[in-house]
């Protein structure tokens, strides 16, 4: 049986979940689906969707929302801030070395192939600091849990995290649905994020912009799936919600066309990949981006969050070496434990995982959400030769992690909760003045009964995340 | 404000207007084509006016039916003025400006948008009916919104810009539905089927009763004419969509410290309504005035999209 946020081993209720199990025992019958169903209806109003690719018949869906809270107390969150604020910390300065002296590299914490050949590493930020120092201002960082005090970092997401929208959206939806139940219990407000974030860009602007900053979001477009989330959050930071066309690059400085002319821009918060920010350097047929735009980023005139050249970090590869590098670069040890993990680059470990492949969860270095990866205990034999192929062809670019049980929380499914595994992306701002974890996060819901995947791109859900304050 | 935000804020305001409009045209479709006529292709007669006032007379070919015509203005997706393009249109540039709408505003139009599936394609005449009192609904409701959650500042004013330069074009080409709508052999000018058209004209711009206040005369074409064209209390006249053309844009002159070309433009046009008489217009032609009319008001549209939304 897996560890479960309510129940724990089977002990009894846990502290954190009390006030909730007494709650829900009182709730009249139909109660949690008629407002499970009041939910859709609000979230489908607003137009709080995503775009999934590939999906020609429903271009625009809702990522289903589970009504039940997921609820973490002060002590485990005191323990898990401590250990992203080290984790990030580190990220950070992993990165001012990497582009900078290469120290790690040169004492051998890291293999220099696989950062500097890797595809994520941007030989053109070699020698660049950016403005503040800061390169990841914003990370989201994926943890599971597998026991009380068994929380494991699944990922590092370091370029462009998303999912922050939810986490508001999720919480302004429960205290519509739910205002009695925070009556009784001391959630910590979430709604500060907006200006933590706002606080935070500018303090890593570039000197040159003085006391009033322009910030905007660099959007890919309402087409990208994310683009309900990149207006959401232009809107709670104030700021103009801009495409690669709206802006321009002038004299080695950035400028956004406006009904009254031009107006430069210091910061941007940019929620573009890398290869498509600038055509001039990266990727010449991207149409998103702005010509020039790293010409001016390069000359310090602009501030780029988060800054060019940080998937380096974030790569599953480099991953496996995350406790080397927080050993390294904070001289501490890591709070946080990485799940155990597989190089199959090296011939030892490939020959281990090729000889328990039914067992292991199988990640493409480069893949992201959920594609690309064999979940061994759930597929068939088939799929595992297949996929075993294609591993003996190219192990380099593969991890293998054990099958982690994650835990699971109470989740409403057709009218009765049922413990369904979820996992916690908590979402962590750097700046010049410090690194702050927001207090909360998305929790993420594989709503099919036993599933392990909580993509959202594949049948997962989203739950509101209560971080307690005593 | 960004260009592209203005942009998409001014083509909000008018796709949501042609929604109205097309609604409103369709309505008085059905309601003339339900006269009793005598003769074959009178009824086709009516349907192709619809097309015409629409701005896409040779759209289906040579005999549109009443089928075709309703397909094409109602649910047509390739049509670009049809409402469920309409909505559509206004939904998708409503959206890429999400942060420049109050919540209400983008529920508004979300909403309408929301709506186009459950309210299907229906085909009898009376759940056709219903549809189009629904596209009314949903319009005023964004108009309401609009007028009631948004701040008065530039985003407001590109709005309301994009609404009246269509609304102007709206009520223009529907005035001159009467000059395509042929009266069949037999009918005179003047006798019961001329004098149905004008007052079902009238109801569609909910401007019966109001001509009834105004002039406290039977429907005569010229006093419609003097109605929907010259006089300012009439929302929808063209002189009153031309205030408020000025209006808006004087507003962001002022806000923004400087005046262009558009402002000029605008200047221009209300004195020459001003200076305006009826009769006037129709001793020269009302078809031609109207036709002159719409070519001015591209040039103003072109005028304003130069000056800010590019």
């Amino acid at each position: 049986m897996a560890f479960d946020e309510m129940s724990g081993d089977g002990g009894g209720i846990r502290a954190s979940y009390r006030g909730l199990a007494r709650w829900l025992a009182d709730a009249p019958d139909g109660l949690l689906q008629a407002r499970s169903r009041q939910a859709e209806l609000f979230f489908r109003r607003m137009g709080i969707t995503f775009a999934v690719y590939g999906d020609a018949e429903s271009s625009e869906r809702l990522i289903p929302f589970d009504v039940v809270p997921r609820i973490i107390g002060a002590a485990e969150w005191a323990g898990l801030e401590a250990g992203l604020v080290q984790r990030v910390r580190a990220i950070n300065l992993f990165l001012a070395d990497v582009y900078g002296p290469q120290e790690c590299l040169k004492a051998g914490v890291i293999p220099s192939d696989l950062v500097l050949t890797n595809p994520h590493y941007v030989p053109e930020m070699q020698g660049q600091r950016p403005p503040g120092g800061v390169w990841v201002q914003i990370a989201g960082v994926d943890l599971v849990r597998t026991g009380e005090d068994g929380f494991y970092v699944l990922e590092d997401n370091c370029r462009t995290p998303s999912g922050v929208s939810y986490m508001l959206e999720n919480r302004e939806m429960m205290m519509r649905l739910f205002p009695d139940l925070f009556a009784d219990y001391p959630v910590r407000p979430v709604e500060t994020y907006a200006d933590m974030l706002l606080a935070s860009l500018r303090a890593c602007a570039p000197e040159a912009a003085g006391a009033d900053p322009t910030i905007v979001v660099l959007t890919p477009g309402p087409f990208n799936s994310a683009y309900y989330e990149h207006s959401f959050l232009a809107d709670k930071l104030g700021v103009d919600l801009v495409e690669g066309r709206d802006l321009f690059v002038d004299d080695g400085k950035v400028f956004m066309r406006t009904t009254q002319g031009r107006q430069q821009v210091d910061v941007v918060y940019r929620r573009i990949d890398d290869d498509f920010l600038d055509p001039l350097t990266f990727r010449p047929d991207s149409s998103l981006g702005v010509p020039g735009l790293m010409t001016a980023y390069q000359a310090g005139t602009v501030t780029l969050a988060n800054a060019v050249g940080t998937g380096v970090a974030d790569d599953k590869a480099v991953y496996t070496y995350m406790p080397e590098i927080i050993r390294f670069f904070t001289g501490e040890e890591p709070i946080l434990k990485n799940v155990p993990t597989w190089r199959c680059r090296e011939p030892e470990a490939l020959k281990e995982v090729l000889s328990k492949l039914d067992q292991l969860v199988v990640k493409e270095v480069g893949g992201s959400g959920g594609y690309g990866m064999l979940v061994g205990p759930a597929s068939t034999k088939a799929e595992i030769e297949a996929f075993r192929k294609k591993l003996i062809n190219d192990p380099d670019d593969f991890i293998a992690q054990p099958t982690l049980e994650l835990s699971t929380a109470p989740t409403l499914d057709k009218g009765e909760l049922h413990g369904r595994h979820v996992d916690l992306r908590p979402f962590v701002l750097t700046s010049p003045n410090g690194i702050k974890v927001a207090p909360g996060g998305l929790t993420r819901v594989a709503l099919k009964p036993g599933s392990l995947v909580v993509n959202s791109s594949q049948g997962g859900g989203t739950k509101d995340t209560w971080v307690l304050d005593v | 404000m960004l260009c592209r935000t203005a942009d998409s804020l001014y083509w909000t305001g008018r796709y949501i207007e042609r929604a109205d409009f097309l609604a409103r045209i369709l309505e008085a479709t059905l309601r003339l084509a339900a006269i009793p006529t005598r003769g074959d292709g009178d009824a086709e007669t009516v349907w192709a006016s619809a097309l015409a006032s629409a701005g896409a007379p040779k759209a289906l070919g040579r005999s549109p039916t009443e089928k075709s015509v309703r397909e094409f203005l109602a649910f047509a997706p390739n049509n670009a003025s049809s409402i469920t393009a309409c909505i559509t249109r206004a939904r998708t540039n409503a959206r890429s400006v999400r942060t420049a709408l109050t919540i209400e505003l983008w529920e508004a139009i979300n909403g309408a948008w929301n709506g186009l599936e459950e309210q299907g394609q229906p085909t009898r005449r009376d759940e056709f009916a219903r549809f189009l009192e629904w596209v009314k609904t949903v319009t005023l409701s964004v108009e309401g919104a609009t007028s009631r959650t948004m701040l008065r500042n530039d985003g407001y004013y590109f709005l309301r810009l994009g609404a009246a330069i269509e609304r102007a074009d709206n009520t223009a080409r529907l005035l001159d539905v009467k000059y395509h709508l042929l009266l069949p052999e037999g009918e005179r000018v003047g006798g019961q089927l001329d004098y149905f058209q004008w007052t079902t004209l009238l109801r569609e711009v909910s401007a019966l009763t109001a001509y009834r206040w105004v002039y406290r005369d039977s429907v005569k074409p010229w006093l419609v004419a003097d109605l929907l064209v010259l006089n300012r209390q009439m929302p929808r006249s063209l002189a009153s969509c031309q205030a408020s053309i000025v209006r808006y844009l004087e507003r962001l002159a002022h806000d923004y410290g400087r005046r262009g070309p558009a402002q000029r433009l605008a200047a221009d046009r209300m004195r020459a309504f001003d200076n305006s008489r009826i009769d006037d217009i129709f001793q020269s032609g009302l078809h031609e005035y109207i036709q002159a009319f719409l070519a001015e008001n591209g040039r103003l549209g072109q005028a304003i999209h130069d000056q800010y939304l590019s």
